[in-house]
């Protein structure tokens, strides 16, 4: 078995492992009310992370500053002038696509 | 998303149809990039179907195709993934049955899915999330194998825009989110903890750290 194979076969057992034991522990176990009062707020939380994350990561970690920027300025744009998803999605891809274009 | 309206199945595949296309792009380049890696052709789909998390996979080809270490691409990938421990926590309440049929439903979380089946309360509507999981699914693992099996025919999705697809789909999400006090909070903490640790932090620990920011809820029970 090479290397290749012992990452993929690690890399997918603990990936089902971590996804899988939220909804195993939490079963029979209601959290408590301010547990359950934190997790209602983990969306937002989360959501504004991976917003800068992926709009500002790079790829060895820190920050690189690209096209993804203007795309998701475009998507806010498009958020305030109340567009739905699909229109969000496409105006940050194209102005995404353009800025590349022409840089 | 409105909480006491009943969503199917066929609503979470609809609502996961704009982003299921840039997934299927984005799977594609992952089967592109980890042929390019000499991961082979069976590795790669195998790893799409039990990992399903892109940037953990795009993590592992990029460390092995550059020669970086085995203990390098696991450790990276595995923390990237992290913050599924938190989300499953969220998504918990969501998920009913047996125990096998729990553990089979919460591979279908992935950020998207997650994000797409908020509920206005906060909570998660099983429906939403099982239906976009199942698309997302497909799209990720069609997308991997017509990748590894005829990549040279592909675009890159970056010159496509499609890399802006993720951001501008989890901004919309946060939207509907912050219209209460708490939870935007929640949202201006998560991501200035995102920006302080990112310079610092390999990939994917911010979005584990950052998932703390949640405790600002916990100070008012509802």
């Amino acid at each position: 078995v090479n290397a290749v194979w012992i990452s993929v076969i690690v890399v997918g057992l603990a990936t089902i492992a971590i996804k899988a034991a939220g909804p195993l522990l939490l079963a029979t176990h209601t959290p408590p009310p301010r547990a359950q009062a934190a997790l209602e707020h983990l969306a937002p939380a989360v959501l504004a992370a991976l917003v800068v994350t992926q709009s500002l990561g790079g790829d060895n970690g820190g920050f690189t500053i690209d096209a993804r920027l203007a795309g998701l300025a475009a998507a806010a744009v498009a958020l305030l002038l109340r567009a739905p998803l699909l229109v969000v999605i496409t105006v940050a891809a194209i102005t995404a696509a353009l800025v590349r274009l022409i840089t | 998303v409105h909480p006491t309206s009943r969503r199917t199945y066929l609503d979470g595949v609809r609502a996961a149809a704009p982003i299921g296309i840039a997934a299927f792009a984005f799977g594609l380049s992952f089967g592109v990039l980890a042929r390019a890696a000499d991961m082979g052709r069976a590795a790669p789909v195998v790893m799409s179907l039990t990992t399903f998390a892109g940037s953990a996979q795009f993590a592992v080809a990029s460390i092995l195709g550059a020669g970086g270490g085995l203990a390098t691409a696991i450790v990276a990938a595995v923390l990237l993934n992290l913050r599924y421990g938190p989300i499953g926590l969220s998504a918990a309440g969501a998920l009913k049955g047996p125990w096998w049929k729990r553990a089979l439903l919460s591979q279908l979380i992935v950020d998207e899915s997650w994000a797409i089946a908020q509920r206005d309360d906060g909570r998660i509507d099983r429906h939403l999330l099982v239906g976009a999981g199942l698309l997302l699914f497909v799209c990720w693992n069609t997308g991997t194998a017509i990748g590894v099996l005829a990549g040279d025919l592909v675009a890159d999705p970056e010159s496509l825009g499609l890399d802006a697809a993720f951001p501008a789909l989890f901004l919309t999400l946060l939207w509907s989110q912050v219209r209460e006090r708490s939870r935007l909070l929640a949202a201006l903490g998560g991501a200035a903890i995102a920006l302080v640790l990112m310079p610092f932090t390999g990939p994917g620990v911010p979005i584990v750290v950052a998932s703390l920011a949640c405790l600002v809820g916990a100070r008012r029970p509802s």
